[in-house]
Protein backbone atom coordinates (compact mmCIF):
# COMPACT_ATOMS: atom_id res chain seq x y z
CA UNK A 1 0.00 0.00 0.00
CA UNK A 2 2.79 2.39 0.99
CA UNK A 3 6.33 1.97 -0.25
CA UNK A 4 9.40 4.05 0.40
CA UNK A 5 12.40 3.52 -1.84
CA UNK A 6 15.76 4.99 -0.84
CA UNK A 7 14.18 8.13 0.64
CA UNK A 8 16.63 10.84 1.65
CA UNK A 9 15.42 13.97 3.40
CA UNK A 10 17.41 17.03 4.31
CA UNK A 11 16.97 19.99 6.64
CA UNK A 12 19.20 22.50 4.92
CA UNK A 13 22.59 20.83 4.85
CA UNK A 14 21.74 18.27 7.48
CA UNK A 15 20.71 14.89 6.16
CA UNK A 16 18.04 13.45 8.43
CA UNK A 17 17.16 10.39 6.35
CA UNK A 18 20.00 8.49 4.75
CA UNK A 19 18.05 6.28 2.41
CA UNK A 20 14.96 4.70 3.89
CA UNK A 21 13.26 1.65 2.39
CA UNK A 22 10.10 0.39 3.93
CA UNK A 23 6.76 -1.05 3.01
CA UNK A 24 3.32 -1.04 4.59
CA UNK A 25 0.62 -3.47 3.48
CA UNK A 26 -3.09 -2.82 3.64
CA UNK A 27 -4.70 -3.51 7.02
CA UNK A 28 -1.45 -3.64 8.95
CA UNK A 29 -0.29 -1.81 12.02
CA UNK A 30 3.33 -0.96 11.38
CA UNK A 31 5.52 0.67 13.95
CA UNK A 32 8.71 2.58 13.53
CA UNK A 33 10.78 2.70 16.70
CA UNK A 34 14.09 4.31 17.50
CA UNK A 35 15.74 6.79 19.82
CA UNK A 36 15.54 10.57 19.74
CA UNK A 37 16.81 12.08 16.53
CA UNK A 38 16.84 8.78 14.64
CA UNK A 39 14.59 10.29 11.96
CA UNK A 40 11.23 8.77 12.84
CA UNK A 41 9.25 11.99 12.65
CA UNK A 42 11.12 13.05 9.52
CA UNK A 43 10.06 9.78 7.89
CA UNK A 44 6.41 10.60 8.64
CA UNK A 45 6.81 14.20 7.48
CA UNK A 46 8.36 12.94 4.24
CA UNK A 47 5.41 10.64 3.62
CA UNK A 48 2.81 13.31 4.37
CA UNK A 49 4.64 15.84 2.20
CA UNK A 50 5.16 18.46 4.89
CA UNK A 51 8.93 17.97 4.59
CA UNK A 52 9.24 16.59 1.05
CA UNK A 53 12.13 14.17 0.46
CA UNK A 54 15.26 15.43 -1.29
CA UNK A 55 15.56 12.22 -3.29
CA UNK A 56 14.06 8.76 -3.43
CA UNK A 57 10.53 7.63 -4.18
CA UNK A 58 7.37 7.19 -2.16
CA UNK A 59 4.44 5.26 -3.58
CA UNK A 60 0.93 5.10 -2.20
CA UNK A 61 -1.40 2.54 -3.83
CA UNK A 62 1.16 2.35 -6.62
CA UNK A 63 1.05 6.07 -7.26
CA UNK A 64 4.18 8.19 -6.76
CA UNK A 65 3.50 10.84 -4.11
CA UNK A 66 6.96 12.22 -3.36
CA UNK A 67 6.41 15.27 -5.55
CA UNK A 68 2.88 16.01 -4.32
CA UNK A 69 1.91 18.82 -1.99
CA UNK A 70 0.72 17.96 1.51
CA UNK A 71 -2.94 18.72 0.79
CA UNK A 72 -2.93 16.53 -2.33
CA UNK A 73 -1.50 13.64 -0.35
CA UNK A 74 -4.26 13.95 2.24
CA UNK A 75 -6.83 13.81 -0.52
CA UNK A 76 -5.44 10.41 -1.56
CA UNK A 77 -6.30 9.03 1.89
CA UNK A 78 -3.28 9.60 4.12
CA UNK A 79 -4.01 11.41 7.37
CA UNK A 80 -1.41 12.41 9.88
CA UNK A 81 -1.69 12.94 13.61
CA UNK A 82 1.30 15.19 14.15
CA UNK A 83 3.61 14.94 17.15
CA UNK A 84 2.52 17.22 19.97
CA UNK A 85 -1.07 16.93 18.72
CA UNK A 86 -1.35 20.29 16.95
CA UNK A 87 -5.03 20.78 17.56
CA UNK A 88 -6.54 24.22 16.91
CA UNK A 89 -6.61 25.72 20.42
CA UNK A 90 -9.25 28.39 19.86
CA UNK A 91 -11.64 26.28 17.82
CA UNK A 92 -14.13 24.09 19.65
CA UNK A 93 -13.94 20.30 19.64
CA UNK A 94 -16.72 20.19 17.03
CA UNK A 95 -14.98 22.77 14.86
CA UNK A 96 -11.73 20.84 15.09
CA UNK A 97 -13.54 17.73 13.92
CA UNK A 98 -15.21 19.54 11.05
CA UNK A 99 -11.82 20.85 10.03
CA UNK A 100 -10.68 17.24 9.80
CA UNK A 101 -13.45 16.61 7.28
CA UNK A 102 -12.15 19.46 5.13
CA UNK A 103 -11.68 17.38 1.99
CA UNK A 104 -14.79 15.25 2.36
CA UNK A 105 -17.37 15.48 -0.36
CA UNK A 106 -19.96 13.21 1.26
CA UNK A 107 -21.13 15.94 3.64
CA UNK A 108 -24.16 13.98 4.81
CA UNK A 109 -21.99 11.28 6.33
CA UNK A 110 -19.84 13.61 8.40
CA UNK A 111 -22.33 13.66 11.28
CA UNK A 112 -22.24 9.86 11.30
CA UNK A 113 -18.47 9.87 11.61
CA UNK A 114 -18.57 12.44 14.37
CA UNK A 115 -20.85 10.04 16.26
CA UNK A 116 -18.36 7.25 15.59
CA UNK A 117 -15.39 9.14 17.05
CA UNK A 118 -17.53 10.25 20.00
CA UNK A 119 -18.22 6.56 20.50
CA UNK A 120 -14.49 5.85 20.55
CA UNK A 121 -13.77 8.70 22.94
CA UNK A 122 -16.94 9.43 24.95
CA UNK A 123 -15.18 12.17 26.94
CA UNK A 124 -15.09 14.30 23.77
CA UNK A 125 -18.88 14.30 23.68
CA UNK A 126 -18.92 16.20 26.96
CA UNK A 127 -16.28 18.58 25.67
CA UNK A 128 -17.84 19.15 22.25
CA UNK A 129 -18.36 22.91 22.65
CA UNK A 130 -15.18 23.54 24.62
CA UNK A 131 -12.18 25.22 22.97
CA UNK A 132 -9.53 22.68 22.01
CA UNK A 133 -6.86 24.48 24.02
CA UNK A 134 -8.73 23.96 27.29
CA UNK A 135 -8.63 20.17 26.98
CA UNK A 136 -6.18 18.04 28.95
CA UNK A 137 -3.21 16.49 27.16
CA UNK A 138 -4.90 13.12 26.84
CA UNK A 139 -8.12 14.64 25.56
CA UNK A 140 -6.16 16.69 23.03
CA UNK A 141 -4.50 13.52 21.76
CA UNK A 142 -7.93 11.89 21.48
CA UNK A 143 -9.15 14.93 19.57
CA UNK A 144 -6.13 14.86 17.28
CA UNK A 145 -6.74 11.20 16.43
CA UNK A 146 -10.47 11.82 15.98
CA UNK A 147 -9.79 14.80 13.75
CA UNK A 148 -7.51 12.72 11.54
CA UNK A 149 -10.17 9.98 11.36
CA UNK A 150 -12.73 12.52 10.12
CA UNK A 151 -10.95 12.48 6.77
CA UNK A 152 -11.73 8.73 6.54
CA UNK A 153 -8.13 7.88 5.83
CA UNK A 154 -6.98 4.59 4.36
CA UNK A 155 -3.63 5.13 6.02
CA UNK A 156 -3.30 6.83 9.39
CA UNK A 157 0.09 8.18 10.37
CA UNK A 158 0.51 8.52 14.12
CA UNK A 159 3.45 10.39 15.57
CA UNK A 160 4.22 9.66 19.23
CA UNK A 161 0.64 9.34 20.47
CA UNK A 162 1.95 8.49 23.96
CA UNK A 163 3.98 11.67 24.30
CA UNK A 164 3.56 13.28 27.71
CA UNK A 165 0.49 11.26 28.68
CA UNK A 166 -0.32 9.33 31.84
CA UNK A 167 0.21 5.54 31.50
CA UNK A 168 -3.52 4.89 31.90
CA UNK A 169 -4.38 7.27 29.06
CA UNK A 170 -1.62 5.79 26.92
CA UNK A 171 -3.15 2.33 27.29
CA UNK A 172 -6.59 3.66 26.40
CA UNK A 173 -5.24 5.37 23.29
CA UNK A 174 -3.40 2.27 22.14
CA UNK A 175 -6.46 0.09 22.61
CA UNK A 176 -8.43 2.55 20.50
CA UNK A 177 -5.74 2.49 17.82
CA UNK A 178 -6.09 -1.29 17.62
CA UNK A 179 -9.86 -0.92 17.54
CA UNK A 180 -9.70 1.54 14.63
CA UNK A 181 -7.47 -0.88 12.77
CA UNK A 182 -9.78 -3.85 13.28
CA UNK A 183 -13.14 -2.06 12.91
CA UNK A 184 -12.42 0.46 10.18
CA UNK A 185 -9.71 -1.58 8.42
CA UNK A 186 -7.57 1.53 8.56
CA UNK A 187 -3.91 0.83 7.97
CA UNK A 188 -1.81 2.38 10.71
CA UNK A 189 1.74 3.60 10.63
CA UNK A 190 2.86 4.30 14.17
CA UNK A 191 5.97 6.15 15.22
CA UNK A 192 6.70 5.64 18.89
CA UNK A 193 9.39 5.98 21.51
CA UNK A 194 7.57 3.64 23.84
CA UNK A 195 8.91 0.66 21.93
CA UNK A 196 7.45 -1.96 24.22
CA UNK A 197 3.89 -0.75 23.85
CA UNK A 198 4.27 -0.05 20.15
CA UNK A 199 5.57 -3.52 19.38
CA UNK A 200 2.80 -5.10 21.45
CA UNK A 201 0.19 -3.32 19.36
CA UNK A 202 1.79 -3.67 15.93
CA UNK A 203 2.01 -6.48 13.43
CA UNK A 204 5.41 -5.57 12.11
CA UNK A 205 8.11 -3.14 13.13
CA UNK A 206 11.09 -1.24 11.80
CA UNK A 207 13.97 -0.07 13.96
CA UNK A 208 15.68 3.13 13.03
CA UNK A 209 19.08 4.51 13.96
CA UNK A 210 20.80 7.64 12.67
CA UNK A 211 18.55 8.09 9.66
CA UNK A 212 18.68 4.45 8.57
CA UNK A 213 16.54 1.37 9.01
CA UNK A 214 18.69 -1.14 10.89
CA UNK A 215 16.18 -3.88 11.59
CA UNK A 216 12.87 -5.08 10.24
CA UNK A 217 10.78 -7.97 11.51
CA UNK A 218 7.46 -9.16 12.90
CA UNK A 219 6.61 -7.22 16.04
CA UNK A 220 6.70 -10.20 18.42
CA UNK A 221 10.05 -11.30 17.07
CA UNK A 222 11.43 -7.79 17.57
CA UNK A 223 10.13 -7.92 21.13
CA UNK A 224 12.30 -10.96 21.83
CA UNK A 225 15.28 -9.75 19.80
CA UNK A 226 18.26 -9.37 22.11
CA UNK A 227 19.59 -6.18 20.50
CA UNK A 228 16.18 -4.52 20.57
CA UNK A 229 15.61 -5.61 24.15
CA UNK A 230 18.88 -4.07 25.20
CA UNK A 231 18.64 -0.83 23.29
CA UNK A 232 14.94 0.00 23.42
CA UNK A 233 13.09 -2.11 25.91
CA UNK A 234 15.42 -1.58 28.84
CA UNK A 235 15.56 -5.28 29.62
CA UNK B 1 -30.36 43.92 19.19
CA UNK B 2 -26.80 42.76 18.66
CA UNK B 3 -27.71 41.54 15.22
CA UNK B 4 -28.82 45.00 14.17
CA UNK B 5 -25.92 46.86 15.78
CA UNK B 6 -23.97 47.25 12.51
CA UNK B 7 -27.05 48.67 10.79
CA UNK B 8 -27.78 51.03 13.68
CA UNK B 9 -24.22 52.34 13.67
CA UNK B 10 -24.32 52.66 9.91
CA UNK B 11 -27.54 54.66 10.15
CA UNK B 12 -26.09 56.89 12.88
CA UNK B 13 -23.02 57.56 10.78
CA UNK B 14 -25.16 58.21 7.73
CA UNK B 15 -27.05 61.05 9.43
CA UNK B 16 -23.84 62.54 10.84
CA UNK B 17 -23.28 65.05 7.98
CA UNK B 18 -26.87 66.26 8.41
CA UNK B 19 -26.18 67.42 11.95
CA UNK B 20 -24.27 70.46 10.78
CA UNK B 21 -20.86 69.10 11.60
CA UNK B 22 -17.99 71.48 10.86
CA UNK B 23 -15.91 70.76 7.77
CA UNK B 24 -12.99 69.93 10.02
CA UNK B 25 -14.97 67.38 12.05
CA UNK B 26 -16.29 65.84 8.86
CA UNK B 27 -12.73 65.51 7.60
CA UNK B 28 -11.77 63.74 10.83
CA UNK B 29 -14.70 61.35 10.45
CA UNK B 30 -13.71 60.61 6.85
CA UNK B 31 -10.22 59.73 8.08
CA UNK B 32 -11.63 57.57 10.86
CA UNK B 33 -13.76 55.61 8.42
CA UNK B 34 -10.96 55.30 5.87
CA UNK B 35 -8.65 53.94 8.55
CA UNK B 36 -11.36 51.52 9.67
CA UNK B 37 -11.42 50.13 6.13
CA UNK B 38 -7.65 49.64 6.15
CA UNK B 39 -7.81 48.19 9.67
CA UNK B 40 -10.58 45.75 8.73
CA UNK B 41 -8.62 44.64 5.67
CA UNK B 42 -5.47 44.12 7.69
CA UNK B 43 -7.49 42.30 10.34
CA UNK B 44 -8.70 39.75 7.79
CA UNK B 45 -5.13 38.77 6.93
CA UNK B 46 -3.36 39.51 10.21
CA UNK B 47 -6.06 38.94 12.79
CA UNK B 48 -7.98 35.99 11.37
CA UNK B 49 -5.48 34.31 9.08
CA UNK B 50 -2.55 35.08 11.38
CA UNK B 51 -0.28 36.53 8.70
CA UNK B 52 1.00 39.71 10.34
CA UNK B 53 1.82 42.15 7.57
CA UNK B 54 4.12 45.09 8.19
CA UNK B 55 3.71 46.30 4.66
CA UNK B 56 0.10 47.18 4.03
CA UNK B 57 1.31 50.50 2.67
CA UNK B 58 2.25 48.55 -0.45
CA UNK B 59 -1.42 47.81 -1.21
CA UNK B 60 -2.60 51.23 -0.10
CA UNK B 61 0.02 52.85 -2.33
CA UNK B 62 -0.67 50.69 -5.36
CA UNK B 63 -4.38 51.58 -5.02
CA UNK B 64 -3.57 55.26 -4.60
CA UNK B 65 -1.21 55.29 -7.56
CA UNK B 66 -3.67 53.37 -9.74
CA UNK B 67 -6.08 56.26 -9.29
CA UNK B 68 -3.35 58.87 -9.65
CA UNK B 69 -1.82 57.43 -12.80
CA UNK B 70 -5.23 57.08 -14.42
CA UNK B 71 -5.53 60.82 -13.96
CA UNK B 72 -2.03 61.85 -15.11
CA UNK B 73 -1.52 59.36 -17.93
CA UNK B 74 -5.00 58.61 -19.19
CA UNK B 75 -6.78 61.79 -18.27
CA UNK B 76 -9.53 59.87 -16.49
CA UNK B 77 -11.25 60.73 -13.24
CA UNK B 78 -9.46 59.36 -10.18
CA UNK B 79 -12.72 57.69 -9.19
CA UNK B 80 -12.12 55.09 -11.89
CA UNK B 81 -9.23 54.05 -9.71
CA UNK B 82 -11.62 52.38 -7.28
CA UNK B 83 -12.99 49.73 -9.68
CA UNK B 84 -9.71 49.44 -11.57
CA UNK B 85 -7.59 48.92 -8.48
CA UNK B 86 -9.61 45.78 -7.69
CA UNK B 87 -7.91 44.17 -10.69
CA UNK B 88 -4.54 45.88 -10.30
CA UNK B 89 -4.15 45.22 -6.58
CA UNK B 90 -5.48 41.66 -6.89
CA UNK B 91 -2.80 40.88 -9.48
CA UNK B 92 -0.21 42.67 -7.39
CA UNK B 93 -1.26 40.67 -4.29
CA UNK B 94 -1.03 37.36 -6.10
CA UNK B 95 2.48 38.14 -7.37
CA UNK B 96 3.66 39.49 -4.02
CA UNK B 97 1.89 36.69 -2.15
CA UNK B 98 3.67 34.11 -4.27
CA UNK B 99 6.93 35.48 -2.88
CA UNK B 100 6.14 36.45 0.71
CA UNK B 101 3.60 33.77 1.66
CA UNK B 102 6.25 31.07 1.52
CA UNK B 103 7.64 32.62 4.66
CA UNK B 104 6.24 32.26 8.13
CA UNK B 105 5.94 34.37 11.26
CA UNK B 106 8.67 36.96 11.72
CA UNK B 107 10.13 36.21 8.29
CA UNK B 108 6.81 36.94 6.65
CA UNK B 109 6.52 40.16 8.66
CA UNK B 110 9.98 41.29 7.57
CA UNK B 111 9.36 40.38 3.94
CA UNK B 112 6.13 42.39 3.88
CA UNK B 113 7.92 45.29 5.54
CA UNK B 114 10.53 45.13 2.81
CA UNK B 115 7.89 44.90 0.09
CA UNK B 116 6.33 48.17 1.24
CA UNK B 117 9.72 49.86 1.14
CA UNK B 118 10.54 48.38 -2.26
CA UNK B 119 7.32 49.86 -3.60
CA UNK B 120 8.12 53.26 -2.11
CA UNK B 121 11.61 53.31 -3.62
CA UNK B 122 10.23 52.13 -6.96
CA UNK B 123 7.65 54.91 -6.96
CA UNK B 124 10.36 57.45 -6.11
CA UNK B 125 12.61 56.40 -8.94
CA UNK B 126 10.23 55.49 -11.74
CA UNK B 127 9.77 59.18 -12.43
CA UNK B 128 8.29 58.83 -15.93
CA UNK B 129 5.44 56.73 -14.68
CA UNK B 130 4.79 57.90 -11.13
CA UNK B 131 6.11 61.43 -11.13
CA UNK B 132 8.75 60.44 -8.58
CA UNK B 133 9.05 62.47 -5.39
CA UNK B 134 7.14 65.32 -7.04
CA UNK B 135 4.10 63.18 -6.50
CA UNK B 136 0.79 63.44 -8.30
CA UNK B 137 -1.38 66.48 -7.85
CA UNK B 138 -5.02 66.21 -8.83
CA UNK B 139 -5.72 69.73 -10.02
CA UNK B 140 -9.46 69.62 -9.99
CA UNK B 141 -11.16 68.01 -7.03
CA UNK B 142 -14.60 66.53 -7.66
CA UNK B 143 -16.35 68.37 -4.85
CA UNK B 144 -15.40 71.22 -2.57
CA UNK B 145 -17.88 70.09 0.04
CA UNK B 146 -16.87 66.97 1.98
CA UNK B 147 -20.32 65.40 2.35
CA UNK B 148 -20.09 63.20 -0.73
CA UNK B 149 -16.63 62.00 0.15
CA UNK B 150 -18.02 61.03 3.52
CA UNK B 151 -20.82 58.97 1.99
CA UNK B 152 -18.51 57.28 -0.50
CA UNK B 153 -16.05 56.15 2.17
CA UNK B 154 -18.94 55.14 4.41
CA UNK B 155 -20.27 52.95 1.60
CA UNK B 156 -16.81 51.40 1.11
CA UNK B 157 -16.55 50.78 4.85
CA UNK B 158 -20.02 49.21 5.02
CA UNK B 159 -19.20 46.88 2.13
CA UNK B 160 -15.87 45.99 3.74
CA UNK B 161 -17.49 45.35 7.11
CA UNK B 162 -20.17 43.03 5.75
CA UNK B 163 -17.73 41.30 3.41
CA UNK B 164 -15.30 40.54 6.25
CA UNK B 165 -18.17 39.43 8.48
CA UNK B 166 -19.61 37.12 5.81
CA UNK B 167 -16.18 35.67 5.04
CA UNK B 168 -15.28 35.06 8.66
CA UNK B 169 -18.61 33.43 9.41
CA UNK B 170 -18.31 31.22 6.34
CA UNK B 171 -16.21 28.08 5.99
CA UNK B 172 -13.42 30.19 4.56
CA UNK B 173 -13.20 32.03 7.88
CA UNK B 174 -12.66 28.76 9.71
CA UNK B 175 -9.89 27.82 7.31
CA UNK B 176 -8.24 31.18 7.93
CA UNK B 177 -8.44 30.68 11.70
CA UNK B 178 -7.14 27.12 11.37
CA UNK B 179 -4.11 28.41 9.47
CA UNK B 180 -3.55 31.03 12.16
CA UNK B 181 -3.84 28.50 14.98
CA UNK B 182 -1.61 25.84 13.50
CA UNK B 183 -0.47 25.92 9.93
CA UNK B 184 1.14 22.48 9.99
CA UNK B 185 -1.99 20.89 11.38
CA UNK B 186 -4.12 22.67 8.78
CA UNK B 187 -1.84 21.37 6.07
CA UNK B 188 -1.89 17.86 7.48
CA UNK B 189 -5.70 17.92 7.19
CA UNK B 190 -5.51 18.70 3.52
CA UNK B 191 -6.08 22.45 3.64
CA UNK B 192 -4.09 24.06 0.85
CA UNK B 193 -2.65 26.72 3.12
CA UNK B 194 -0.85 28.59 0.36
CA UNK B 195 -4.09 28.97 -1.58
CA UNK B 196 -6.12 30.22 1.38
CA UNK B 197 -3.39 32.55 2.54
CA UNK B 198 -3.26 33.99 -0.97
CA UNK B 199 -7.04 34.45 -0.94
CA UNK B 200 -6.82 36.29 2.40
CA UNK B 201 -3.96 38.45 1.17
CA UNK B 202 -5.77 39.23 -2.07
CA UNK B 203 -9.00 40.35 -0.40
CA UNK B 204 -7.12 42.24 2.27
CA UNK B 205 -4.89 43.91 -0.31
CA UNK B 206 -7.74 44.88 -2.62
CA UNK B 207 -9.77 46.49 0.18
CA UNK B 208 -6.71 48.40 1.34
CA UNK B 209 -6.08 49.43 -2.27
CA UNK B 210 -9.62 50.76 -2.58
CA UNK B 211 -8.98 52.90 0.50
CA UNK B 212 -5.83 54.11 -1.24
CA UNK B 213 -7.68 54.98 -4.44
CA UNK B 214 -10.24 56.86 -2.36
CA UNK B 215 -7.42 58.71 -0.63
CA UNK B 216 -6.10 60.01 -3.96
CA UNK B 217 -9.53 61.28 -4.95
CA UNK B 218 -10.15 62.81 -1.56
CA UNK B 219 -6.81 64.41 -0.70
CA UNK B 220 -5.94 65.34 -4.28
CA UNK B 221 -2.24 64.74 -3.75
CA UNK B 222 -0.03 61.69 -3.31
CA UNK B 223 3.69 61.13 -3.31
CA UNK B 224 5.75 58.02 -2.49
CA UNK B 225 6.33 59.13 1.10
CA UNK B 226 2.62 59.58 1.70
CA UNK B 227 1.22 56.59 -0.17
CA UNK B 228 3.89 54.03 0.72
CA UNK B 229 4.66 55.38 4.21
CA UNK B 230 6.16 52.81 6.54
CA UNK B 231 5.14 54.24 9.90
CA UNK B 232 2.29 56.48 8.82
CA UNK B 233 0.48 53.64 7.07
CA UNK B 234 1.93 50.16 7.62
CA UNK B 235 2.65 50.58 11.32
CA UNK B 236 -0.37 52.74 12.12
CA UNK B 237 -2.59 50.10 10.51
CA UNK B 238 -1.25 47.49 12.90
CA UNK B 239 -1.63 49.88 15.84
CA UNK B 240 -5.25 50.58 14.97
CA UNK B 241 -6.08 46.89 15.00
CA UNK B 242 -4.02 46.21 18.12
CA UNK B 243 -5.66 49.06 20.03
CA UNK B 244 -9.15 48.20 18.84
CA UNK B 245 -8.87 44.45 19.06
CA UNK B 246 -7.27 41.84 16.83
CA UNK B 247 -9.72 39.41 15.21
CA UNK B 248 -12.82 41.35 16.28
CA UNK B 249 -15.37 42.91 13.91
CA UNK B 250 -15.49 46.27 15.69
CA UNK B 251 -11.85 46.48 16.71
CA UNK B 252 -10.62 48.31 13.60
CA UNK B 253 -13.38 50.91 13.86
CA UNK B 254 -12.80 51.57 17.56
CA UNK B 255 -9.05 51.59 16.96
CA UNK B 256 -9.32 54.03 14.07
CA UNK B 257 -11.58 56.31 16.08
CA UNK B 258 -9.15 56.43 18.98
CA UNK B 259 -5.99 56.71 16.92
CA UNK B 260 -7.23 59.42 14.57
CA UNK B 261 -8.73 61.51 17.37
CA UNK B 262 -5.65 61.02 19.52
CA UNK B 263 -3.33 62.01 16.68
CA UNK B 264 -5.34 65.17 16.03
CA UNK B 265 -5.50 65.98 19.73
CA UNK B 266 -1.78 65.51 20.40
CA UNK B 267 -0.76 67.34 17.24
CA UNK B 268 -2.77 70.35 18.33
CA UNK B 269 -0.96 70.58 21.66
CA UNK B 270 1.68 73.30 21.54
CA UNK B 271 5.18 72.03 22.14
CA UNK B 272 4.12 68.38 22.22
CA UNK B 273 2.61 68.03 18.77
CA UNK B 274 5.65 66.72 16.98
CA UNK B 275 6.09 63.98 19.57
CA UNK B 276 2.76 62.32 18.75
CA UNK B 277 4.47 59.12 17.70
CA UNK B 278 6.04 58.87 21.15
CA UNK B 279 2.56 58.93 22.63
CA UNK B 280 1.46 56.24 20.17
CA UNK B 281 4.36 54.10 21.30
CA UNK B 282 3.46 54.52 24.96
CA UNK B 283 -0.20 53.77 24.22
CA UNK B 284 0.76 50.60 22.36
CA UNK B 285 2.90 49.38 25.26
CA UNK B 286 0.07 50.04 27.72
CA UNK B 287 -2.42 48.24 25.49
CA UNK B 288 -0.17 45.21 25.00
CA UNK B 289 0.41 44.89 28.75
CA UNK B 290 -3.10 45.51 30.04
CA UNK B 291 -5.42 44.75 27.12
CA UNK B 292 -3.56 42.31 24.86
CA UNK B 293 -6.78 41.62 22.97
CA UNK B 294 -7.48 45.31 22.40
CA UNK B 295 -10.34 47.44 23.62
CA UNK B 296 -13.06 45.39 21.92
CA UNK B 297 -11.41 42.02 22.59
CA UNK B 298 -10.85 42.80 26.27
CA UNK B 299 -14.00 44.86 26.75
CA UNK B 300 -15.08 42.90 29.83
CA UNK B 301 -11.66 43.25 31.40
CA UNK B 302 -11.65 46.96 30.59
CA UNK B 303 -15.04 47.39 32.23
CA UNK B 304 -13.79 45.61 35.32
CA UNK B 305 -10.64 47.76 35.44
CA UNK B 306 -12.68 50.96 35.16
CA UNK B 307 -15.13 49.62 37.72
CA UNK B 308 -12.33 48.89 40.16
CA UNK B 309 -10.96 52.38 39.63
CA UNK B 310 -14.30 53.80 40.69
CA UNK B 311 -14.63 51.55 43.72
CA UNK B 312 -11.29 52.57 45.16
CA UNK B 313 -11.56 56.30 44.52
Amino acid sequence: MLKLVNVKTFYGNIQALKGIDLEVSEGEIITLIGSNGAGKTTTLMSISGITPPGSGEIYFMGQPIHHMSADKIVSLGISQVPEGRHIFPQLSVMENLHMGAFLRTDKNRIAEDIEYVFGLFPILTERRHQAGGTLSGGEQQMLAISRALMARPRLLLLDEPSLGLAPKVVHLIFSIIKKINSEQKTTIFLVEQNANLALQSAHRGYVMENGKIVLEDDADRLLSNEAVKKAYLGL
Amino acid sequence: MKKYLPLIILALLAVLPLTGLSTYMLHIMILVIMWSVIGMSWNLLGGYCGQVSFGHAAYFGVGAYTAGILYTKFDLSTWWGIPLCIIVVALFSVVLGYIVLRLRGPFFALATLASGEVMRITAENWVDFTGGTMGILIQKRTWVDKTWYFYIILLIAAVTFFLVKKLIESKLGYYFVAIREDQDAAESLGINTTLYKTVALCISGVMTGIAGAFYTSYMGYIDPHVAFALHDISIITIMIVMVGGVATFWGPFVGALIMVLLAEFIRSMPGLGTAYQTFFGILLIVIIIFLPNGIVGDYKKLKRLVGLGRATS
